[in-house]
């Protein structure tokens, strides 16, 4: 491809440009491609733990079931409401898709494959990611209706919330690599990180499936309370792109996951026969994929004050208390800056490990005790209620 | 025409002096993937929308054309006073990310500081820690 570009005039540097350019639109299309299928797994997945059986008309397995409603949705008409702030209303949803697509561009799928190995590309991937939620809110505020302002404002205030504890433990694979290259990160794991922080992962998927607003967080679309969400006064197309937003920033948070903890690409002859990487990371991918859903299908809503209040007051200390733990004892091991085999690796991942588990077991403990509390507190007040009556019956007599 | 402006940019670094055209491509081509999906994105997110536009029907009615709102006739501007602990939910995360964004580039050089490193953020924690519990106990934290 450079080479090509050469020989039609371009210097060097210039070909190396384009030519990267040009690759990363293959990145683009794949994600595109890619929605098609995840959202069939999605739908057949769901589909299991409801006790159907899912799409199954449209093509073999309903594999084409996806390309279907797009069609579909195409067709459909587009109703803009009178009242709606034209320009946020319509550039919301593709601000929506943008903000993921543009996560696509650091993510290393194989040992070569990668479309900009940014040296800030953690910091890129958080930046890039919160974008999604001047979606909301610019959907919310600009289409004037109240049930879309309530959940945008909802789906902010969640949205930021969650971005904390995320931000949190992204810091963890940073500071075991030594870098906020993702790449460096997949090559610095000789054992997925996983084994090492798994504290870490937990609150990374807790608080990364609020930042989807799935699972039991999806407050922002509580049908029963707010009809649809944000997303209300769309149809169409533009409705459509939410929903290919929405599942992409699902997927893309698998990926990550897979990335920077469960070793990405890595994996037997991965680093031989490059292709092989891409397979591993994807098959990492759907894994994590699928824990998301049974997650999702499994956990009835929670409230917005429950919501709010496990975050600040649970998974944000516990997130810096994890970091600061990690930190340390990361310190402390000598030669934690030479780890370049399996064999280095093994020492610290085992005491991180037990560390982790240390945790694990005040977290269940403390979570116990203020369970029984709140029992407790309960409890008494129902004695409170429940005296007078008894008081009064008694008197009768 | 992004290229082209890019080239533009590179003569005037020229002139001044600043850089060398390669050592400016190099950066370029690290971020030109970006700007790449960035077009590649925005195209297909308004040609997609342009499409359905298009390609769909298009046969508005008065009852249609206005916010939806469970059947009832809307009343009102939909946008109106708003719970104050939004804002507050606002406050505390610009709080945290600006805390955050100092201990990211700590993480970064994590290893190649010594001792000191642990120690500094140590005390830059406490101070947090100390205004955290205090923004719990004032109830600053709770939603009602």
């Amino acid at each position: 491809m450079t080479g090509f570009l050469q020989d039609i005039g371009l210097s060097y540097e210039l070909a190396v440009l384009v030519a990267k350019a040009l690759g990363v639109a293959v990145v683009g299309a794949f994600g595109l491609l890619w929605t098609l299928l995840g959202i069939w797994i999605e739908r057949k997945v769901a589909a299991r733990f409801q006790d159907r059986v899912g799409p199954n008309r449209v093509g073999p397995f309903g594999l084409l079931q996806s390309i279907a409603d797009a069609v579909k949705i195409i067709l459909k008409e587009d109703i803009m409401n009178r009242h709606v702030d034209r320009w946020p209303y319509n550039l919301a949803p593709i601000l929506s898709t943008l903000s993921v697509m543009l996560i696509w561009a650091v993510i290393p799928f194989t040992a070569a494959w990668v479309g900009a190995d940014l040296n800030v590309g953690v910091l890129y991937l958080v930046a890039v990611g919160s974008l999604g939620t001047v979606a909301v809110i610019m959907a919310g505020w600009s289409s004037n209706n109240k049930y879309a302002l309530i959940s945008a404002f909802r789906a902010v205030a969640q949205l930021i919330s969650y971005e904390v504890p995320m931000v949190i433990s992204l810091l963890v694979p940073v500071m075991l690599a030594g870098s906020l290259s993702v790449q460096a990160i997949v090559k610095s794991q000789h054992i997925a990180y996983l084994f090492a922080v798994p504290m870490t992962v937990l609150i990374f998927l807790i608080s990364g499936q609020a930042e989807n607003g799935r699972g039991p967080f999806d407050l922002l679309e509580a049908e029963s309370e707010i009809v649809a969400g944000f997303h209300i006064e769309y149809s169409g197309m533009k409705f459509g792109m939410f929903y290919v937003g929405e599942f992409l920033h699902a997927f893309t948070l698998s990926v990550l996951t897979a990335l920077l903890f469960l070793g990405g690409w890595q994996g037997p002859l991965a680093e031989k026969i490059i292709p092989l990487g891409f397979v591993y990371l994807l098959l990492k991918s759907v894994f994590v994929y699928f824990v998301l859903i049974w997650v999702r299908m499994t956990l009835p809503r929670v409230r917005i004050d429950h919501l709010l209040n496990f975050n600040w007051k649970f998974l944000v200390p516990l997130s810096l208390i994890n970091l600061l733990v990690v930190a340390f004892l990361w310190k402390l091991m000598p030669d934690t800056d030479q780890i370049n085999s399996f064999a280095d690796a093994l020492g610290p991942t085992l005491v991180l490990f037990l560390a982790n588990v240390v945790m694990f077991a005040g977290v269940a403990w403390w979570l116990r005790e203020w369970a029984r509390r709140d029992r407790e507190h309960i409890e008494a007040r129902r004695a409170v209620v429940a005296e007078p009556a008894e008081a009064t019956a008694a008197a009768g007599d | 025409m992004l290229i082209s402006r890019c080239l533009f940019r590179l003569e005037q670094a020229e002139l001044n002096g600043f850089h060398n055209k390669t050592e400016i491509l190099a950066v370029l081509s690290d971020f030109a993937p970006i700007a790449s999906l960035f077009a590649l994105s925005v195209l297909v997110g308004v040609m997609i929308l342009f499409m359905s536009r298009m390609l769909g029907p298009f046969r508005p009615t008065a009852r249609k054309l206005v916010p939806y709102e469970s059947g009832m006739r809307p009343y009102g501007d939909a946008i109106r006073r708003i719970p104050v602990k939004f804002y507050r939910v606002a406050v505390l995360f610009i709080l945290f990310d600006i805390e955050v964004i100092f201990f990211l580039p700590w993480a970064v050089v994590f290893r190649d500081l010594r001792l000191y490193g642990l120690a500094v953020m140590g005390f830059f924690f406490l101070v947090l820690t100390v205004g955290f519990v205090y923004e719990w106990m004032v109830g600053g934290l709770e939603w009602d």
